[in-house]
């Protein structure tokens, strides 16, 4: 759409009517609050105009028109009340209902079908069909995704938003006519994503889904928004909470940032709450075993241990967890240096945001001029992205879904620049694989004036020989040919968004915004990061040398304004990171080491003995191989379970709301204040929204709207405005490569991502 | 690994060469697929759809939409009658009833020895002749009951003879 579309008249009802030409007459009377009903029509989907639901009345057209397919032309007379329009309403529904069951008493979609509201208004449940029903078995295609057939009204939308949105194309209609019929792309199950999106976009209950079916009402459920704790990209999930417990997990009302879009993460993966090996009490080891004790007894030794190591001025390392809460994170590092009086902090590095914000740190926020970080929904409408590295399709679904809505929806050139053969190949306007390790290679490439290709990048037999069929001498001319084109287009472009993984990091991350600052228009950045807060636990200071918001540790002015702020001193000297930590721990140089909601030793397994040295205090869900170790575990509260703010890889910041419940955990934040207290240095009530105003008053960018938060909305935190002076350690970022159906460590634990047969084939093919 | 005999495989490139869009000679091509192999087994499907560039799923709304096109293998002699307007005016529901007894088979199936397979279809073209049925591409028309036992008769000695 133009930037400044012309306006077009028209009069709904005798009611005067403007909207941008172009807007199809179904959008238009929707936004003048005209009901015009509708099936099949689904916004962001293409046109199908299967279910004659949405038949009006427009002047000097000789029959009734569907309203979702035309669009608007000056001076259009439209009537959507008339008898008329009544009449083809009831007889749509009457067809629509030939061999529907309306079961609706055991119907999962009861109580939210759109179907159901129909009928009810229109009133067409009696037919003058009295022929037999065609009735049909429901089927089950995968854990997830159930089917019952006499159900489906045939309006497509699942067969689209698998095709179109997703890109998997896992439904089709088979047979035609009264025998037409939705059907999986293996015959009698599905082998896709597992997102779920089909089922959430059903209008009525034909697609239901393993996890939800005959479980409970959706009137009987408590509807809590909270903001999805597995990848980095925030989506907005709607918990359905029964009984403190979630029993679903959807986004049918559209809010948040990522509108109806979830993973199977974010719909299904929730189950982790109820997995029966959650920790239900704090567990101390006596006698080199853990056995279960009480909070008091726990926080006790752990608070006296804590003490006397302090006394006796001995070494402490504290390593925080990706998932857990900016209010929690803030606390934690402020717990380290201040109680502690440690700068041992770290986290489990997935992208290098401190190098980011050193690239980005002289041009600072100034009024006016606009940031150079992009938001999750501004991928929907870029003119064109350069990503490098990564597999957003698994790693980030949020923002691979709104890459492939720019590229349907505003033809959005995408950049790819790759070294495997990652599926949003298939939006490319241009591809370039490179052999695996090339990006900082490539990176310099861009930014070069050189027309000749490091000989590094055309290396032949990169990461998949299939792609080259040609004859070995001059594969190496195609891919520099590749690459020179690739580097020629991308240099005509404007207001580019560059989304880079792990790959780039360091070094890097610095030649690529040298690079972006050469393209005309506004470049912006999105650095990836694997889990829900990971970009919280950076900008909150979980690092040996950076204090929140980036401030370095070094800098006296730095460390006098939260000394001011925290009462108290904080150690000059930057201090040690993860592995570090590990490494003095065995080497008995560690005397405690402080674990909340990480697991390091999945990564550093060999590491495990040298815990024992060490004082282990550990805080998590489950006993995972860190907890094993450890001295004392405390049982924590998910997400899910907490309230406060997370941060998703872009910086949006989205207040997270309590769900469910879980009886015998506590908050990572809880279990920080009443340690800090047993030490005497209380940091007062553990009240979230108090520490998020610290958090606004003191980390740069986040001084962002309450009110937009509260509302449920997001708010773009840019860390910018100084420089950072930071010790680069690319080594230390080490990504996850997560599938769709992996998550960490957390992943484990839900039953559901485990079940479905596509994460069996990937165990497999390891 | 083709499934195809080389003078299908060839033909299949004719007709491939003919659209500017290659999926448009997807039905043509399940046709003579179905021709040689007499029914549409996974391995053709997968084929036929490599060759077009449409998913297997693609392949299946096809055949699904079409009712010549087959997933199961039908008899060596496919009987087809039709039982539309004209020929339901000029008795084709008395031949379609007369063929399931002889046969002993209904609509879509196949008798066990393998020689016959009935199918109820909707008009073959030959209104002017009614009552008519088809077996395979062959023609028969102004039937009465004693006229498709003879033909019946004739396709199984046909049958034998081979
Ligand atoms: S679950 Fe997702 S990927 Fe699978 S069929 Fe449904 S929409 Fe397609
Ligand atoms: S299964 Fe649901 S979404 Fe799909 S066509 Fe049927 S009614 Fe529509
Ligand atoms: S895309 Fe990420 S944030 Fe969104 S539902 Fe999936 S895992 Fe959760
Ligand atoms: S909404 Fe218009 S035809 Fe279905
Ligand atoms: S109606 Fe039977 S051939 Fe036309």
């Amino acid at each position: 759409m133009a930037d400044n579309p012309t306006l077009v008249n028209i009069t709904v009802n005798g009611q005067q009517l403007t909207a941008p030409a172009g807007t199809l007459l179904l959008e238009a009377c929707r936004s003048a609050h005209v009901e015009v009903p509708s099936f099949c029509y689904y916004p962001g989907l293409s046109l199908q105009a299967a279910c004659r639901m949405c038949l009006v009345e427009i002047e000097k057209m000789p029959k009734l028109q569907t309203a979702c397919t035309v669009v608007i032309t000056e001076g259009m007379v439209v009537r959507t009340d008339t008898e008329q329009v009544h009449r083809a309403r009831k007889s749509a529904i009457e067809f629509i209902l030939t061999n529907h069951p309306l079961d609706c008493p055991v119907c999962d979609a009861g109580g939210e079908c759109e179907l159901q509201d129909m009928t009810f208004k229109y009133g067409a449940a009696e037919s003058r069909f009295t022929e037999p029903k065609r009735h049909r078995e429901e089927q089950q295609w995968s854990p997830i995704v159930y089917f019952d057939r006499p159900r489906c009204i045939l309006c497509y939308r699942c067969v689209r938003v698998c095709g179109e949105g997703m890109d998997v194309w896992a439904l089709g209609v088979g047979n035609r006519g009264v025998a037409a019929s939705i059907i999986p792309n293996h015959s009698d199950h599905l082998q896709c994503e597992e997102c779920g999106m089909c089922i959430d976009i059903c209008p009525v209950g034909a697609l239901t889904s393993g996890p939800y079916r005959y479980k409970t009402r959706p009137w009987e459920m408590k509807h809590v928004g909270a903001i999805c704790t597995f990848c980095g990209d925030g989506c907005k999930t709607t918990l359905g909470i029964r009984n403190d417990q979630i029993i679903r997990g959807d986004n049918r009302d559209k809010s948040g940032i990522n509108g109806d879009f979830l993973c199977v993460k974010g719909r299904y993966a929730f189950d982790f709450t109820q997995n029966p090996e959650r920790l239900k009490q704090p567990l101390v080891r006596v006698d080199g075993e853990l056995r279960p004790t009480t909070w008091s007894f726990a926080l006790e030794t752990v608070a006296k241990r804590f003490q006397r190591i302090k006394s006796a001025q001995g070494g402490f390392g504290v390593i925080g967890s990706t998932r857990t809460l900016n209010e929690e994170d803030y606390q934690l590092q402020k717990f380290a240096r201040r109680v502690l009086g440690t700068n041992n902090i770290d986290h489990h590095r997935t992208a290098d945001f401190p190098a980011l914000a050193t690239a980005l740190a002289a041009r600072t926020n100034t009024p006016g001029t606009a940031l150079p970080l992009a938001n999750s929904s501004s991928l929907k409408t870029a003119k064109a992205i350069l990503l490098v590295g990564n597999d957003p399709t698994n790693q980030h679904p949020l923002l691979a879904w709104n890459i492939r809505t720019a590229y349907r929806n505003h033809k959005t050139r995408l950049y790819v620049l790759n070294s495997g053969d990652i599926k949003l190949r298939r939006q490319a306007f241009r591809m370039a694989v490179i052999p695996a390790g090339g990006e900082a290679a490539a990176i310099r490439f861009l930014n070069g004036e050189a027309d000749s290709v490091p000989a590094e990048l055309t290396m032949v037999g990169g990461p998949d020989p299939k792609r080259w069929p040609q004859t070995p001498p001059s594969v190496p001319q195609k891919i520099a040919e590749g690459l020179q084109d690739f580097r020629a287009r991308l240099r005509q472009e404007q207001d580019v968004i560059i989304v880079f993984g792990a790959e780039v990091r360091g070094e890097a991350v610095r030649e690529l915004v040298a690079f972006g600052d050469t393209l005309p228009g506004n470049t912006r950045y999105i650095a990836l990061a694997d889990n829900a807060n990971s970009r919280g636990a950076a900008d909150m200071g979980l690092y040996p040398d950076l204090l929140p918001g980036y401030r370095p540790v070094a800098d006296a002015g730095a460390r006098a304004h939260f000394e001011q702020l925290w009462g108290g001193t904080i150690p000059a000297e930057p201090g040690l990171n993860l592995p570090q930590m590990l490494a003095a721990a065995a080497a008995g140089k560690l005397d405690a080491l402080y674990i909340a909601g990480a697991n390091p030793l999945r990564l550093h397994p060999s590491a495990a003995e040298g815990l024992r040295k060490a004082f282990v205090v550990v805080q998590d869900m489950f006993l995972t191989e860190t907890a094993r170790q450890a001295d004392v575990v405390l049982p924590v509260l998910c997400s899910y379970e907490k309230n406060g703010t997370l941060t998703n890889t872009c910086g949006e910041v989205q207040a997270q709301k309590r769900g469910g419940m879980f009886e015998g955990a506590k908050s990572d934040l809880a279990i920080i204040h009443e340690l800090a207290e047993l030490m005497g240095c209380g940091f007062g009530p553990a009240a979230e929204d108090k520490i998020f105003g610290e958090i606004r008053a003191n980390v740069k960018g986040y001084d962002l709207s309450l009110v937009q938060l509260l509302a449920g909305r997001s708010a773009l935190a840019a860390p910018l405005n100084e420089t950072v002076a930071h010790r680069d350690d690319p080594e230390l970022i080490q990504p996850n490569n997560d599938t769709l159906f992996t998550a960490g460590t957390l992943g484990r634990y839900s039953t559901t991502l485990n079940s479905v047969m596509e994460r069996r084939l990937q165990k497999e093919s390891k | 690994m083709s499934v195809f005999s080389q003078a299908t495989q060839e033909r299949f490139q004719t007709l491939l060469s003919h659209y500017p869009v290659k999926r448009s000679a997807l039905v043509p091509m399940l046709l003579f697929a179905q021709d040689e192999l007499g029914y549409l087994p996974p391995e053709a499907i997968r084929e036929v759809g490599e060759l077009v560039g449409a998913s297997e799923l693609a392949v299946r709304e096809v055949i699904g939409y079409y009712s010549m096109l087959r997933l199961e293998p039908a008899g060596k002699y496919h009987v087809q009658v039709c039982t539309n307007i004209s020929c339901m005016l000029r008795g084709g529901d008395d031949i379609y009833r007369h063929c399931k007894e002889r046969l002993g088979i209904g609509h879509k199936e196949v008798a066990a020895d393998g020689v016959f397979s009935l199918e109820e279809v909707e008009c073959i073209g030959a209104c002017s002749w009614a009552p008519a049925l088809q077996v395979n591409y062959d023609f028969h028309q102004e039937l009465t009951p004693e006229k498709v036992d003879e033909i019946l008769r004739d396709y199984r000695k046909k049958a034998a003879a081979r």
